[in-house]
């Protein structure tokens, strides 16, 4: 599968110096296009591993949303003109940001990627087994819903406490912003 | 690659052809040179129905003002948009000072990208499609997404005053109307359970327009909107702000912004014809020709539209996607969902039952949310009061 692998070191090289890019560059703009950048090839990357539901959602949610959201801030901060000037938090980010990296690699580490149980696959035996070749293809041919499953019966409550969580964040913004007008 | 070449897909016929004479240490040639004819095929192909289009319109458009259009250039002024395009290429491509080049560069190119991008999952007819992803019309949103960021990036690069204000005013208006188009399309998704295109096309016994006429009528809004064509064009309006965010483009990459533009409305009857009038399927005449004629149909819905209704205010439009659409998009997938839980299954009278309560609902709630809304959306706004914080008239403040 040399197609594959060139595919994956092509997204995972861009992926990288954008990524490096969004820390390194002083126009704040610049940053936040990079940033969109590394979401649109993280979706590259989502698309090789067969996820596609994954992949569209983070275009969707993340390059199409957040970014805007971000660009709106920066379109709303004074003097952006001036550049992202360095300031004293430097090594606590990075410490945290380590810490951040650790947490990752352990979870990816730790994680048995060979399990499949009944949640996944409906018909498997409730504790976890070994993933068949059958099993993986009938999940991966068509994720959502799979996901979707997950996401409203098996994790329904944290699913609809994160919308209220939403709603509660957009309702509070309004009451900040309502404030000065009485 | 899993379900992106799926059997009988124009894609996968080219690519096994390519590796059959190709050896086998160069499958990924065989996919890149697949993937390049194909590409090519459907990018020319979209930009040459879109140029003809633009011709179709602009002609139309005279009619409609009581003028004759372009007329001068081949029989009945067929060529225009060749002449056109020529004198575009050849003007100087200005670039002013101050501007931020690498942004200023790529904008129109990410604004022109998704308006084609789209074509990759529409079936233009029986078996002819570049892939049936099983996510399809997600993709299709998704990719519209990016050029909201695509406007942004254009009116910001460009630093100048009028851009900026056309482009904050595309990335509200875009924004807003993205909520009332997802929305209409799940009323869609609900009755077909699938979110392939092919598979929506397949799932119609009777055409959605039928069964779906609110989510028809929104998502035709919707996308009007979405293509900032005239009711909704505020964001390039000239009477206020020059041209919005391609106020400081010349030469090809105008003529890429324009492009984007007029294709947009190409793409967005194609989504139409797909998802509400059963995309290539019709009796007798072949599928890519069916497909055709709704895509035309729908077009011509979207020029009437455009040279029938003035320009919009900015409060009227925010206030028409969020007072009008919104609530109506939520209404329609409540209702969906009743029936699509009451009848699981439905038999053909069912689905002509289904298709008169729908044609009740959708009646029966534009006449009152348009009885609701619509003087709070026609009326102007009160004056806001010339005071700055604690009463003080403005002028007097320090």
């Amino acid at each position: 599968m040399l197609s594959l692998d060139m595919a994956f070191w092509t997204m995972a090289v861009v992926t990288v110096v954008s990524a490096a890019a969004v820390v390194l560059l002083k126009d704040v703009f610049r940053a936040a296009l990079c940033l969109v950048l590394t979401f649109m090839v993280v979706a590259g990357l989502f698309v090789l591993l067969s996820a596609e539901f994954l992949a569209v959602v983070q275009v969707l949610i993340y390059a199409g949303a957040i970014s805007i959201l971000i660009i709106f801030a920066i379109m709303l901060t004074r003097d952006v003109h001036q550049g992202n000037p360095s300031n004293r938090f430097r090594y606590p980010a990075l410490v945290l940001a380590a810490l951040l990296l650790a947490a990752i690699v352990l979870v990816v580490i730790k994680t048995d990627w060979n399990q499949l149980d009944s949640r996944v696959l409906p018909g498997a035996p409730t504790e976890a087994v070994g993933a068949t070749e059958t099993g993986v293809k009938n999940v991966f041919s068509n994720t959502t819903p799979v996901i979707a499953r997950l996401l409203l019966r098996d994790f329904v409550l944290p699913f609809e406490v994160a919308s209220v969580l939403l709603l509660a964040a957009i309702l509070g913004a309004l009451a900040l912003v309502r404030e000065g007008e009485g | 690659m899993g379900p992106v070449t799926q059997a009988n897909s124009f894609y996968r016929n080219l690519y096994g052809w390519f590796d059959s004479w190709l050896p086998d240490s160069l499958d990924w040639l065989a996919y890149l040179l697949a993937a390049l004819v194909v590409v090519f095929a459907v990018a020319n192909l979209v930009l040459v129905i879109t140029i003809l289009f633009t011709w179709v319109e602009r002609r139309l458009l005279g009619r409609f003002q009581a003028r004759l259009g372009p007329n001068r250039w081949g029989p009945w002024g067929v060529l225009q948009p060749i002449a056109d395009a020529i004198k575009l290429l050849s003007k100087e491509d200005i670039r002013p000072e101050g501007v931020d080049r690498w942004v200023f560069n790529i904008a129109p190119v990410l604004l022109f990208v998704p308006a084609v991008l789209v074509f990759a999952v529409i079936p233009l007819g029986k078996n002819t499609y570049v892939a049936n992803l099983n996510i399809g019309i997600l993709f299709i949103i998704a990719v519209s997404a990016v050029s909201t960021l695509a406007i942004f990036m254009a009116g910001w690069a460009s630093g100048n005053r009028y851009s900026l204000f056309g482009a904050a005013r595309g990335v509200a208006q875009l924004i807003s109307y993205e909520v009332p188009m997802v929305l209409s399309v799940v009323g869609v998704i609900l009755l077909a359970g699938s979110l392939s295109l092919v598979d929506l096309v397949e799932a119609q016994d009777i055409p959605f327009l039928l069964l779906q006429p609110l989510g028809f009528i929104i998502f035709f809004l919707a996308s009007s909107a979405e293509m900032n064509r005239t009711p909704f064009d505020l964001v390039e309006a000239e009477s206020e702000i020059v041209a919005g965010y391609l106020t400081e483009y010349s030469g090809m990459k105008f003529g890429l912004f324009q492009l984007a533009e007029f294709a947009a409305p190409f793409g967005a009857s194609a989504i139409m014809a797909t998802l509400f009038l059963k995309g290539w399927e019709g009796p007798v005449l072949p599928s890519h020709l069916w497909f055709f004629l709704k895509v035309c149909l729908l077009w011509f819905l979207f020029l009437w539209l455009r040279a029938t209704l003035p320009r919009l205010r900015v409060d009227q439009i925010m206030g028409f996607a969020w007072k009008l659409l919104f609530p109506l998009g939520v209404l329609n997938i409540f209702v969906t969902a009743a029936e699509v839980l009451a009848w699981p299954d439905p038999s053909t009278a069912q689905l002509w039952t289904m298709a008169g309560i729908n044609w009740g609902v959708a009646i029966g709630s534009l006449v009152v949310a348009s009885r609701l809304a619509g003087n709070k959306l026609t009326s102007r706004p009160p004056l806001a009061p010339m005071h700055g914080k604690g009463g003080r008239p403005l002028g007097e403040r320090g």
